[in-house]
């Protein structure tokens, strides 16, 4: 495996982790501000908080790896998708920011109104929506070389078919893996009603959540040929993906192992999204920058894969620790003891 | 090609994310090593107020911490999307510490929720205080490593470009310039100096508002003397920072100090106003300046004739020097006054008078800061990286700069407030006297 390949390999690893634990808090947002209008909060406000409180940070900080790390291993990729996503990133920036300290504020701090809880939930599905921009930008067709400057063309973007139904895959993606989570999650707690209304969530988003990432590929046809034929190069990967989905759904559906259906979600997340990356290889943004042409030198490069295992030797077992803490621990998750600051 | 109004509007907006961030992220550097210390004395004396002390200041802490987080991820997108030319060159020859600034938040961000959550769950204190660590030295890492790319900006090394290519890069090198070592060491030890004033002056406003409780005596003078030792290490740095600039960066120095020709028994010019090119009203201490940058009143200080007139830095940065140095010089002594009266019983540090100037001291100490990379920042340009590449020939060629410095300025306004207006509302919805209470009705049998 050369330099670029290991780079591009951690950096695709991290962002699939943003995606997974960044998906289970926005629709965790989104779900309590749905109870809350239908007058359901009770049953689900603690379990959400619980989980929620202690890590919200620590997602965070696994989308500022992804952002610095890839300008470390592919300084062009600032050149470019900086000057373009002056606007899409700072709205994406934005209602983090809001989203963020504003859960700060009201957890650790005075208790708001249910106005807030509503926008609360909303940040939840339109930041996976401002982010996933990212995904149709790359697939090329939006930006134009003027002057030697990119230049994204807005309006065709915005006509795109292919950037709605990203939008809808990101959203229907972050409500289904979020609903699952919190199945097991609730589970876990001995919550019954919890469960029961979490898995109902799961079961109803699973098929939207299908059907879109069919409409991707479908989509991609027309907009990326060269793309699309190497997804199908890749059909066992997605075939496997597609089949973990079926067990994840029936397991859920005859309440067998939670805990099961939510690994193999992961598992069915992971291989798509990988399968997708390599498909995508060896460009970083069609058909202007690949992972070679914008790579580092390779002194930088080492330094950074050193720095990576260093630090990774640091990070793992404290992460191992903040989940034995409170993912695993029961007594917390139940909140029979309260350990509160 | 240039674009002037991007160019224009990339620098407010860096300034303005900058200035806003830096005051959420020197709290965040210096406030867990304040926690550390008073949990520890609690500890050692056995004594709750110290205990309940770190208890209230981490609760605070939380909400600064958030702040200092959705700001910092701001500055970090920032960057690439306002600086896409720089951060293309700053990838290839500086991304080593930035990249390991994320180990840092991580490190931080992963036991600071474990120990907000673990108040109660250990029997012995000291384990708890153990995961407290893991958080001091994350923040504290975080900003040396941010700051060591600041100081490659400011004495560029460990690359060479030849034909417009860069070669022989060097991470390491690049990481350790000669700016390095006094930068880190100012940074950190003002971070320091300031959460430890910013915690002093809330312990004497609630002193002032009427509490007379023992509780807030101890906090106030565990801080003021955290203070003072931080605010001597900050004069002390901040000395060999003027030395390093008389070396490296001889025209900040001489832009700072309005040093116009290159001369021996340089004299300090202290205050003052640039009329026409003249300086009025200030004072001037003979050779000092000569002191201050070679240390012997006959060295020879490089002057601002010396540089290329599209090389100077704005001269104004004379008054942020001065704003920063009066401030530092004023804690010192304020602190040292309240130290030595303490020890010897002088009535007057116990006045009103004397306790309203130390509240005023955390705001001072702020101003100190924002004062100190204004100078650092604007002392550098017309630079982005110093001799290698202009502000100019950085910036992003976006036409929509504009409209996101309205929306980020919006941003600011409502985090600002509304941290300010939680972290009040927190701690006035529960004083100390109801907590201490509290406390002890939970000790004396009832387990919650
Ligand atoms: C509480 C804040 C504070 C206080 C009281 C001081 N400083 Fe400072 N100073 C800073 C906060 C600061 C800073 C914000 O941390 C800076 C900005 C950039 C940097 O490296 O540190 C800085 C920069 C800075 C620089 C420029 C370094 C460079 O551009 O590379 C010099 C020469 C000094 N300081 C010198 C001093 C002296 C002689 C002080 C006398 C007491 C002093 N500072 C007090
Ligand atoms: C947090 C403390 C910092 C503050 C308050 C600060 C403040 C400033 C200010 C006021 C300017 C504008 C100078 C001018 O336009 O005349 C500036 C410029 C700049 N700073 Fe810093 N800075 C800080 C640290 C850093 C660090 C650590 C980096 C790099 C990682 C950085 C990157 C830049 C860049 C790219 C510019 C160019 C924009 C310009 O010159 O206007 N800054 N900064
Ligand atoms: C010397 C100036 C600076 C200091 C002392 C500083 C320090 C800090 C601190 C203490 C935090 C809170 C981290 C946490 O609690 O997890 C923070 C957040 C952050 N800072 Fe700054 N910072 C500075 C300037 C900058 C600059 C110029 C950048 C841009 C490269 C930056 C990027 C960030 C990011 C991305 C975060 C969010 C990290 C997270 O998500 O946890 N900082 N900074």
């Amino acid at each position: 495996m050369n330099l670029e390949i290991l780079g591009i390999v951690v950096l695709w690893t991290f962002l699939f982790g943003y995606v997974i634990v960044a998906s289970i808090d926005f629709g965790a947002g989104f779900f309590n501000a749905y109870s809350l209008i239908v007058g359901k909060q009770k049953i689900l406000t603690n379990i959400i908080q619980r989980y929620l409180s202690p890590v919200w940070e620590v997602t965070n900080v696994f989308l500022v790896f992804f952002f610095v790390g890839i300008v470390g291993f592919f300084p062009k990729t600032a050149f470019y998708y900086g000057t373009i996503l002056l606007v899409p990133a700072s709205f994406a920036i934005l209602l983090l920011a809001i989203r963020g300290s504003y859960y700060a504020f009201e957890t650790y701090g005075a208790r708001g109104h249910k106005g807030y809880s509503f926008m609360y939930g909303l940040s939840g599905l339109l930041i996976p929506a401002s982010l996933s921009i990212v995904f149709t930008i790359s697939e090329g067709g939006f930006v134009s070389l003027v002057d030697g400057q990119p230049v994204l063309d807005y309006w065709t973007l915005f006509k795109s078919p292919l950037t709605w139904s990203i939008v809808l895959l990101s959203i229907t993606a972050v409500l289904y893996i979020s609903s699952v989570f919190l199945t097991w999650y609730a589970n876990k707690a001995k919550d019954v009603e919890a469960t029961a209304l979490m898995r109902k969530y799961a079961l109803i988003w699973a098929l939207p959540m299908i059907i879109t990432a069919s409409g991707i590929i479908v989509e991609l046809r027309g907009h990326n040929l060269e793309h699309f034929n190497r997804m199908i190069d890749l059909w066992w990967m997605f075939g496997l993906s597609f089949l973990l989905f079926l067990s994840t759904v029936w397991i859920i559906w005859n309440r067998r192992s939670y805990g099961l259906a939510f690994v193999l979600l992961v598992g069915q997340f992971a291989l798509a999204f990988f399968a997708y990356g390599i498909s995508h290889y060896p460009y970083l943004l069609y058909p202007l920058l690949t992972i070679y042409d914008s790579f580092t030198n390779r002194a930088m490069a080492i330094s950074l894969v050193v720095a990576f295992i260093a630090g990774l030797c640091l990070l793992l077992p404290s992460l191992y620790l903040l989940l034995r803490l409170f993912l695993f621990n029961k007594r917390y998750v139940r909140g029979d003891s309260d350990y509160h600051p | 090609m240039l674009n002037e109004d991007a160019l224009f509007y990339s620098r407010v907006l860096t300034e303005l994310t900058l200035s806003f961030h830096i005051i959420y992220a020197t709290i965040g550097v210096g406030v867990p090593l304040m926690i550390m210390i008073a949990q520890w004395v609690g500890i050692k004396k056995n004594d709750e107020h110290y205990i309940l002390l770190a208890r209230r200041w981490t609760r605070g802490f939380v909400i600064t911490v958030a702040v200092g987080v959705v700001t910092g991820t701001a500055i970090g997108l920032q960057l690439s999307l306002l600086w896409p030319n720089f951060m293309e060159l700053a990838g290839h020859v500086i991304a080593l510490p930035l990249f390991m600034e994320t180990f840092a938040f991580f490190f931080e961000a992963i036991f600071l929720g474990i120990y907000l959550y673990t108040w109660d769950r250990f029997e012995n204190q000291r384990k708890h205080l153990l995961l407290l660590i893991p958080v001091a030295i994350g923040a504290s890492f975080s900003a040396v490593f941010i700051t060591m790319v600041n100081a490659f900006m400011n004495a560029p090394q460990g690359f060479e470009i030849m034909n417009g290519e860069l070669v022989n890069i060097n991470p390491l090198v690049a990481m350790f310039n000669p700016a390095m070592p006094t930068k880190v060491a100012h940074v950190v030890a003002t971070a320091y100096m300031t959460a430890a004033f910013i915690l002093a002056s809330i312990a004497a406003f609630r002193l002032l508002r009427g509490s007379n409780h023992i509780y807030h005596k101890k906090a106030l003078f565990l801080t003021m003397k955290l203070g003072l030792i931080f605010s001597i290490a900050t004069a002390v740095i901040g000395d060999f920072s003027g030395k390093y600039l008389a070396e490296y960066q001889p025209e900040k120095l001489a832009a700072a100090e309005w040093h116009f020709e290159t001369e021996e028994n340089a004299p300090l010019i202290l205050y003052g106003v640039l009329d026409d090119g003249e300086v009025k009203y200030a004072f001037k201490i003979p050779s000092a300046l000569s002191i201050l940058a070679h240390g012997f009143p006959s060295s020879e200080v490089v002057g601002l004739d010396q540089f290329a007139d599209d090389e100077i830095p704005p001269l104004s940065i004379h008054y942020m020097f001065d704003i920063m140095v009066t401030i530092g010089v004023w804690m010192v002594i304020l602190s040292l006054v309240f130290w030595l009266g303490t020890r010897r019983g002088w009535a007057f540090i116990q006045t009103k008078w004397y306790r309203w100037l130390i509240v005023l001291g955390g705001p001072l100490s702020v101003i100190a800061i924002e004062a100190g990379w204004w100078l650092a920042e604007v002392g550098r340009q017309p630079w982005v990286l110093r001799g290698v590449m202009r502000t100019a020939e950085a910036a992003t060629s976006s036409n929509q700069v504009d409209k996101m410095l309205i929306l980020f300025a919006g941003l600011y306004l409502i985090l600002g407030i509304g941290s300010i207006v939680v972290l009040s509302r927190m701690f006035r919805r529960n004083p100390v006297e109801r907590e201490i209470e509290d406390r002890k009705a939970e000790k004396g049998g009832a387990t919650s």
